[in-house]
């Protein structure tokens, strides 16, 4: 269908001097590519060596902003104008006097500068080289990038297992974890053989082992807001495959402040998200949530569980993406928020938008250095408000009690698929969801300890209890079951 | 220009020009048209941004009195009067670039440049008589 494109003054000398052309396109990247195939020299001030749109190069059909629309692939139908419109940008760090070139930044000859690769590495990557999008100077420019993973657990094993396969140079590991059997069913960068050793331990063995050529820098520690920023500037690419919000947030916010790109992913049961999160191209995470879930509303993966497989999935697609903005790669996942549904098997994908108003990337930031991440998530008021009103018992606490046969009713709120797994003696099943309605089944002139997996849900289950009028004395078993068969039953099994 | 880069040091100011192209490939200024410099206060020292919009609106301007947005200036706090590898990466062809020197907040030295058609350098280009600030 036929467009209009109007030209700039500035590039009308590259375009027979017309201010407008007119070319047969469906969709506005398409145009530009019919444009710039008929005014070759047009191409190289509209896009950059990556073959995408320079940063500075603005494009409207009608009058919407293609970065708000569907960017390039926004459709163009007969009779629209597209418009392209500078913005001008500039600053000092000043080029060579005499020659007006670049004073000596290394940047500017790039490719000279990538390091080579090895007979050795020709051979390994070969199916990357022969494939013209990556090709030898793709690959030197993995070679020559640095990611930092946050996280070696579901998200990270996939992620770093791809990324040191794909000859990225530098990989940064940052976990503080150690290798738990109930990982395996995931975590496969973590063998039978490593339960108890540091995650990081771990994965560098195995990452070591997949690609001696990749450099591993492992980072043992909690990510904070004191560290964050120190480790980030060393790198190009954040990661972030943590499973919590004050972490999340804290990546967000530094990834934002450093100028990083955050390749996003999320898993909860058999549902994932994928994005990269990347202030100076599209939105941030806080775009997309400005405030985190109240704390206990949206349960760990401890909780509620995850397919194995899942993490496996998203996290490939977080490496994905990553290789992609190494080599240059158009349409990465800017703007744009994956959604998938393992047990439907469904991807869906929503549009982003920068918020302009977003406290910490949009237009009048008030987040200019790292915050509380746990206070703003509520986690430590919540605890600091809920702890004095809950009454809490251990589980080795519980066990002298009923050996001394104190009369104590137990009552567990988890799902009856976790009941199965294994329960504490004489305890009455009563999931969370039903424990208002059933409360007569519950007697309250009896001491009643209510316990759940970990603590989480038995705490709100009391609390229900309590706001609806329930007068029987309740008290929280401390760390659910899982304590149970740490301090009192090992042949409870844990899950 | 001068006093604009004054007026804002120790950021950058920026701002276009607006005028006339001349037959010869040269450019006459007839008003300088001051910009608020839209990066964010940190960047403000070393960056300057002119937002889509507000070329826009400046062009609107400039049509209505028979003329053209020319080129651009902006101010380097503390530097020469020499365009940046940034400056370079982000220029557009045709346009002057006039950047304005200011060294303690006294501008010293200005100089015009344009970009080479090809991205790879700045040309100095050659500076006769002076222009008059409009209205913001």
């Amino acid at each position: 269908m036929p467009v209009t494109i109007a030209i700039p003054t500035p590039l009308r000398q590259f375009a027979a001097g017309q201010s407008e052309i007119q070319v047969e396109a469906r969709t506005a990247g398409e145009a530009l590519d019919r444009l710039t195939a008929k005014h070759s020299e047009l191409r190289r001030h509209l896009f950059n060596d990556q073959n995408t749109l320079r940063n500075f190069v603005n494009v409207y059909v009608n009058d919407e902003d293609i970065r708000h629309t569907d960017g390039p692939n926004t459709p163009v139908k007969e009779g629209d104008t597209i418009l392209i419109v500078p913005s001008i940008a500039g600053g000092s760090a000043v080029l060579d006097e005499a020659t007006g070139k670049d004073a000596g930044e290394p940047q500017a000859e790039m490719p000279a500068l990538l390091p080579m690769l090895s007979n050795e590495e020709v051979a390994r990557y070969s199916r990357h080289l022969i494939m013209p999008e990556v090709g030898m100077t793709g690959q030197r420019k993995l070679k020559a990038a640095s990611v930092l993973m946050i996280g070696t657990g579901g998200l990270g094993a996939p992620l770093g297992m791809y990324l040191a396969a794909a000859g990225v140079g530098r990989l940064g590991l940052v976990d503080f974890d150690v290798v738990d059997a109930s990982n395996l069913q995931r975590q496969i960068i973590h063998g039978t053989k490593d339960v108890g050793r540091p995650k990081i331990a771990s994965a560098r063995d195995r990452l070591e082992d997949i690609n001696p050529h990749v450099e591993i820098e492992t980072h043992e520690t909690r990510l904070t807001s004191a560290n964050a920023l120190s480790l980030f500037v060393n790198y190009d690419i954040i990661v972030d495959g943590t499973d919590n919000f004050p972490t999340r947030y804290l990546v967000n916010d530094a990834c934002v402040l450093a100028g990083k790109p955050n390749v996003y992913g999320s898993i909860f049961r058999f549902e994932g998200q994928a994005s990269v999160f990347w202030a100076e191209r599209g939105p941030c995470y806080r775009c997309l949530y400005p405030e985190p879930p109240p704390p206990g509303l949206v349960p760990s993966c401890a909780e509620g569980g995850v397919l194995g497989v899942l993490p496996g999935i998203i996290g490939a697609i977080q490496a994905n993406e990553t290789i992609k903005i190494i080599l240059g790669a158009p349409d990465i996942m800017v703007n744009r928020l994956l959604l998938f549904d393992a047990w439907r098997m469904r991807f869906r994908e929503l549009k982003l938008r920068k918020n302009p108003d977003c406290p910490v990337c949009g237009n009048n930031p008030t987040i200019k250095e790292l915050i509380d991440y746990e206070e703003f998530c509520g986690i430590t008021q919540a605890q600091t408000e809920t702890k004095p009103t809950m009454e809490e018992i251990t589980a080795t606490e519980l066990k002298q009690r009923l050996d001394n046969g104190d009369d104590i009713q137990i009552v567990d709120v988890r799902e009856p698929h976790e009941y199965e797994i294994g329960q504490i003696p004489n305890s009455k099943l009563i999931p969370l969801g039903q424990v208002l309605n059933r409360m007569n089944e519950i007697d309250s002139d009896r001491e009643t300890v209510v316990h759940c997996k970990m603590g989480g849900r038995s705490a709100k289950a009391i609390d229900a209890l309590q706001r609806s009028g329930f007068t029987g004395k309740l008290i929280n078993l401390t760390g659910g079951i899982t304590a149970w068969s740490n301090e009192v039953d090992p042949s409870v099994p844990k899950y | 220009m001068r006093q604009h880069g004054e007026r804002d040091y120790p950021f950058e100011c920026c701002g276009l020009m607006l005028g006339r192209f001349e037959s010869e490939g040269g450019k006459i200024v007839i008003e300088t048209y001051p910009i608020s410099n839209a990066r964010e206060e940190e960047a403000k020292r070393n960056r300057f941004l002119i937002r889509p919009e507000e070329l826009m609106r400046g062009e609107k301007y400039a049509h209505e009195k028979g003329l053209d947005v020319v080129g651009f200036y902006h101010s380097h706090p503390d530097e020469r009067a020499v365009p940046s590898k940034y400056d370079l990466e982000h220029a557009w062809p045709t346009y002057s670039y006039i950047v304005v020197s200011v060294e303690k907040g006294r501008a010293v030295d200005l100089r015009s440049w344009e970009m080479e058609t090809d991205r790879s350098r700045f040309n100095e280009e050659e500076i006769a008589g002076s222009v008059s600030e409009a209205r913001p």
